[in-house]
């Protein structure tokens, strides 16, 4: 299917236009209007692929192969399942917020901007498809270094620091993932003498039940920081917070599902056995991310901060469900994972409107902003409630299969994830009084909170309860596409050409 | 066609609501009070239909469609109408629809007045889906969903940080029940693999644990003790919301699902017993705070909570009938009297300390004539009123649950008729402190008769053998619940009826109309009362500023303070290594002759 790696070039093109069409002297939307073709176009191509790809056909639904480096086994092959395809969806759809509302305001270099961006979202399509173990790396990396640059050029007051730490994080753990690579290529190797970076092929190497954890660790820390798992969360906070509004969204909206994918694709899947050991200490790693970020969650003053506590703990439950061992936990994992993209991504949204508002994300000088800005603090009420896990709601589906499936192999995990639940209606609802709600603050002038949301932020806002909403009241869609196919499952090229 | 207008009834202020929220204020205030309250009020007169059509006791079932269908667990939203759900389909859109009419002129002037009817209709649907569900994971739905509208209208009149914190505290209380009894749902799901009420009760799982943690939420959502402290504070809310949310409906969720799973409890001795001791210690509790009470609406949200416990005593003795009749004709007089202290509220210009008022009786003879109406309900005045036979009921079932449960009942009973009328005593006669202005217009009035009459004769459907033969609620749950018990002596049912009536003598006694002014009691115990026995000063000491003192002191997350010193390790060394190269010929041949020393060591070594 060709229109695979078309998905992956086609923003990253989109980008380079951009960037290109921005190269005049004078200031011009030009950039962003070029921008939003290409995520339109995407939006096109990524529904003739669903389209194309069917329903039910198998559990792989796409495939692209070609070689690429043919003396060391690496070929640029990738493969969509109906995980891919779901995490595609939401990686397309969030990019409208991305560059719809918050690259629309960038002052300096908006083309620059938007090439990055659109790089970004490039990577984190490749990494969602790529089979090739190679390329998936590769594709790994080319997420991070424009992000890095994002947060560098366009963040906040700190963003330097954020920017390095975020690097150092996400690059450090990669190289890990990358000897983890390396080490099974070579154990494949030496087994059967074939060097091979291919997945399905790897994924039936023999390993003694010490290799496989060493290896499987390897993976599983990369994918822990990026989701992020305590105590590897520490770079989270400082990113989302220094990150320009664009950032923060692409980063809790999308990139911290890769981590969640890769858990799925790379751990549990090529590395079952291993995994199955792992998961007593998984699940206690889950538990105590959900119960420790919605605690940490609580006690900040900076809202952006808030909301990157809150996704800790809302990953946690990924956490949790991915290692849950059943059917349940996954699908609960994965519709957890979209639904978090949408709330989350909406209230960095919110939180950046209001820094570009009042400059500042300090809730001690927010408050009463009800008056001045309605539209925008009920959008913001409707997202937190959703962040809260209301029934009705994405974040609920998720929430409650990942607690059923995680009850079948321990009660007490999961009691001690529903008294998360108790703790992310006080964070939620603390947000929303202390910003939104009592007397207009002392601080910032409210009556300079300057313009509510207009049209364009609720056309694109309202979308996206929407779709909350839909996800919480008719999820089977994506229960049934979100089970991923296992590397044994059928054979891939027998899929559709 | 009753499958649709069963769909109708929730889907009427589903649609009220999302027109009144997402018109965000543009619409007349007048064109709102008709959206809303028509929505509700045509959702009524299908109920009726429905009601009066379904005389068979066979239950219909509405299946919607499925919402989860995954390996080993599948649910599905659906409604079913048997006769509890019927009762409660009527109390929701009736008491309802006359609670929104009287909000078109209770919140007449209120800027904000299509967010008011927006979140109001918003929590009659999610009650009716509460109430019609016929999976608990549906059922869930409401359940959390009545609680976030209960958070949206507790803290309507956000400007004052004081709603906003009593709203918040609401959700979260509530929400620490709602937590318990999702672990319940995990259990049961995982137990019976469906979540569906007519299978699991069709083989209702013995499960100790399942029925203590639905009982959590339970207990939670009906301002039970030990987590009955939000109640009293919801009351920030717009007296409407206190009628229809705080005393109508919401808060009698816990019951309805006790007796909805009925089987479920009392297939475990232990946990029925838990529920009639909380009824009784919450009523007694309750009932003393609201004996010293000076706010007027905190007065009857005291009261809310001790008639409801009442509710829960009747559920513990196994009276499901008696539990529900009480859940009827409470909603009925509690109703009322909120609507009417809202009127009083409303002509003394806002105020609700007790002792301001004085003497309204001939400023106001028809609020005076329904407040009396509700509160001669509440006290449960022999014959008359409605309050009397369901409380009868209750006792008489507390009787043959055991007569413990029997007396403290009584007592209660007694506290009850002393603290009403002492807020009629106090409110009504003796001197005035307070000039009433103003006149309660008629979509205010006409809720108040409305209510008021069927808070007199209401309770005429249920009868004792001894009075009338009349058992028109009974029978009609009784497919559900069974035959209701024989009824006791007759000397139970005469202190029944003396027990109130020695209540109004002693209010009377004790707060009749004199001259001198009366002053609140200030002894210790009275003072421990009032502020609820001191469970909020506990938990706040035990587990609130214990938690938040923490949390603030890990504000910037041990985790990173590690990151950042691993960071500063990593710089002092580098900067160590790199005072190595000083540049200094002398420190590098020292280095090197101390490598090549170390280098011969090593290889000396044997």
């Amino acid at each position: 299917m060709i229109a695979l790696p078309a998905l992956v070039l086609l923003p990253a093109i989109g980008g380079l236009a951009a960037w290109l069409s921005g190269q005049g002297d004078r200031p011009t939307h030009l950039p962003w209007w070029v921008a939003i073709a290409t995520i339109i176009l995407q939006t096109v191509l990524l529904l003739v692929v669903t389209l194309t790809a069917g329903f039910g056909t198998g559990p792989w639904l796409g495939h692209f192969s070609i070689p690429w480096i043919p003396a060391l086994g690496i070929a640029a092959r990738m493969d969509m399942d109906g995980l891919s395809l779901v995490l595609l969806w939401l990686t397309t759809l969030l990019s409208f917020p991305c560059v719809i509302l918050s690259a629309r305001d960038i002052g300096e270099r908006p083309g620059l901007f938007l090439l990055l961006v659109l790089t970004t979202i490039a990577g984190v399509d490749g990494v969602f498809l790529a089979t090739d173990l190679f390329l998936f790396f590769f594709f790994w990396e080319l997420m991070l270094v424009p992000m890095y640059v994002l947060i560098l050029r366009w963040g906040h007051e700190d963003r330097r620091r954020a920017a390095i730490k975020f690097f150092l994080f996400t690059q450090g753990s990669g190289l890990l993932m990358l000897v983890a690579i390396l080490g099974l290529v070579i154990l494949h190797w030496r087994s059967t003498g074939t060097l091979t970076f291919d997945y399905f092929a790897l994924a039936d190497t023999v390993l003694t039940p010490a290799t496989a954890m060493a290896l499987m660790l390897g993976f599983f820390i990369a994918f822990a920081v990026k989701l992020p798992v305590v105590p590897l969360h520490v770079w989270l906070p400082d990113t989302h917070t220094q990150a320009p509004t664009a950032g923060s969204v692409l980063l809790a909206g999308i990139l911290l599902k890769t981590g969640g994918y890769g858990l799925i694709r790379f751990v549990v899947l090529l590395f079952p056995d291993a995994a199955a050991r792992f998961t007593p200490v998984a699940l206690a790693l889950g538990v105590a991310g959900i119960l420790y970020g919605a605690w940490l969650s609580l006690a900040q003053d900076d809202m952006k901060r808030l909301i990157a506590y809150s996704s800790v703990s809302h990953l946690g439950f990924v956490l949790l469900g991915v290692f849950s061992g059943s059917p349940m936990g996954m699908r609960g994992a994965v519709v957890q994972m979209v639904a978090h993209g949408l709330s989350t991504g909406a209230l960095f949204v919110i939180a950046g409107s209001l820094q570009d508002r009042l400059h500042t994300r300090d809730m001690r000088r927010m408050g009463g902003l009800w008056q001045a800005l309605p539209h925008l603090s009920s959008v913001a009420l409707f997202f937190a409630i959703a962040s809260l896990g209301l029934p009705g709601m994405g974040n609920f589906v998720g929430e409650f299969l990942v607690l059923l499936a995680t009850w079948r192999i321990s009660p007490p995990t999961a009691i001690l994830g529903a008294a998360g639940l108790v703790l992310s209606a006080v964070y939620s609802l603390t947000m929303i009084g202390r910003a939104f709600l009592g007397p207009p603050a002392t601080g910032p002038d409210p009556d300079h909170a300057g313009p509510d949301f207009g049209v364009r932020q609720m056309t694109v806002l309202g979308l996206t309860m929407a779709l909350l909403l839909v996800l919480g009241t008719y999820p089977q869609p994506i229960l049934d596409l979100s089970l991923p196919a296992g590397p044994h499952a059928t054979q891939p090229e027998a899929g559709r050409p | 066609m009753d499958a649709l207008f069963l769909k109708l009834i929730v889907a009427f202020p589903l649609l009220a609501a999302a027109i009144l929220l997402l018109s965000a204020g543009r619409m007349p205030a007048r064109a709102t009070c008709v959206i809303g309250t028509g929505s509700v009020g045509l959702s009524a007169l299908m109920a009726a239909r429905v009601a009066t059509h379904a005389t068979s006791p066979a239950s219909l079932h509405v299946p919607l469609w499925s919402w989860m269908r995954v390996e080993g667990f599948s649910t599905r939203i659906a409604f079913t109408l048997d006769p509890l759900s019927l009762v409660m389909m009527l109390v929701v859109t009736f008491v309802g629809f006359l609670i929104l009419l009287y909000a078109c002129g209770y919140m007449r002037d209120d800027p904000d007045i299509a967010r008011f009817f927006g979140y109001m209709t918003l929590f009659v649907a999610a009650m009716l889906v509460l109430v019609f569900s016929s999976d608990l994971l549906s059922l869930y739905i409401g359940w959390e969903g009545v609680g976030i509208c209960s958070y949206l209208l507790i803290g309507f009149w956000h400007i004052d940080s004081a709603n906003v914190a009593a709203a918040r505290k609401a959700f979260i209380v509530t929400r620490i029940g709602d937590a318990a009894m999702l672990c319940g749902l995990l259990l049961l799901a995982t137990r019976a693999g469906t979540l569906e009420i007519a299978p699991l009760l069709a083989a209702p799982p013995a499960s100790a644990t399942a029925a203590f943690l639905l009982l959590g939420g339970a207990v939670a959502k009906s301002a039970q003790a030990p987590l009955q402290t939000w109640l009293p504070d919801a009351m920030a809310g717009p007296t409407p919301v206190s009628a229809l949310i705080h005393a109508a409906t919401m808060v009698t969720a816990g019951v309805y699902l006790i007796a909805r799973l009925h089987p479920l409890f009392a297939a475990v001795p232990a946990a029925m017993a838990t529920v009639a001791l909380i009824g009784l210690v919450t009523l007694l509790l309750a009932a003393g705070s609201a004996l010293v009470q000076t706010d007027i609406k905190r007065i009857l949200a005291y009261s809310t909570m001790s008639q409801i416990g009442y509710m829960f005593l009747a559920l513990g003795a196994g009276a499901w009938q008696a539990a529900i009749f009480h859940l009827v004709t409470h909603a009925v007089f509690k109703a009322l009297l909120f609507m009417a202290a809202g009127a009083v509220i409303l002509r003394v210009h806002h105020r609700q300390d007790i002792y301001q008022m004085g003497g309204l009786a001939r400023a106001m003879p028809g609020v005076f004539a329904a407040f009396l109406a509700g509160a001669a309900a509440l006290a449960g005045l022999p014959l008359l009123t409605a309050g009397f036979y369901s409380k009868e009921m209750i006792l008489q079932g507390a009787w043959h649950a055991n007569p413990l449960l029997w007396a403290g009942a009584l007592l209660g009973a007694l506290a009850t008729a002393v603290y009403i009328f002492r807020c009629i005593f106090i409110v009504f006669f003796g001197p005035r402190h307070t000039d009433p202005t103003g006149r309660t217009g008629a979509t205010m009035a006409l809720p108040l008769l409305c209510l008021g009459i069927l808070a007199l004769v209401g309770g005429w459907i249920d009868m004792p053998d001894a009075i009338a033969p009349v058992h028109l609620l009974s029978r009609l749950l009784s497919p559900l619940f069974g035959a209701p018990t024989a009824e006791g002596p007759s000397w139970l049912l005469w202190t029944g009826s003396l027990v109130p009536l020695a209540g109004v003598g002693l209010a009377w006694l004790l707060w009749r109309p004199r001259i001198r002014a009366f002053t609140p009691p200030e002894d210790a115990v009275a003072r421990l009362a009032r502020t609820g026995w001191g469970f909020d000063t506990l938990y706040d000491t035990l587990v609130v500023r214990p938690f938040v003192a923490l949390g603030r002191l890990n504000q910037t997350d041990i985790c990173d303070r590690l990151s950042d010193a691993t960071a500063a390790t990593a710089r002092a060394g580098g900067r160590m290594l790199g005072r190595m190269q000083s540049g200094q010929v002398r420190r590098y041949a020292g280095w090197i002759a101390a490598g090549t020393i170390a280098a011969l060591c090593l290889g000396a070594w044997p």
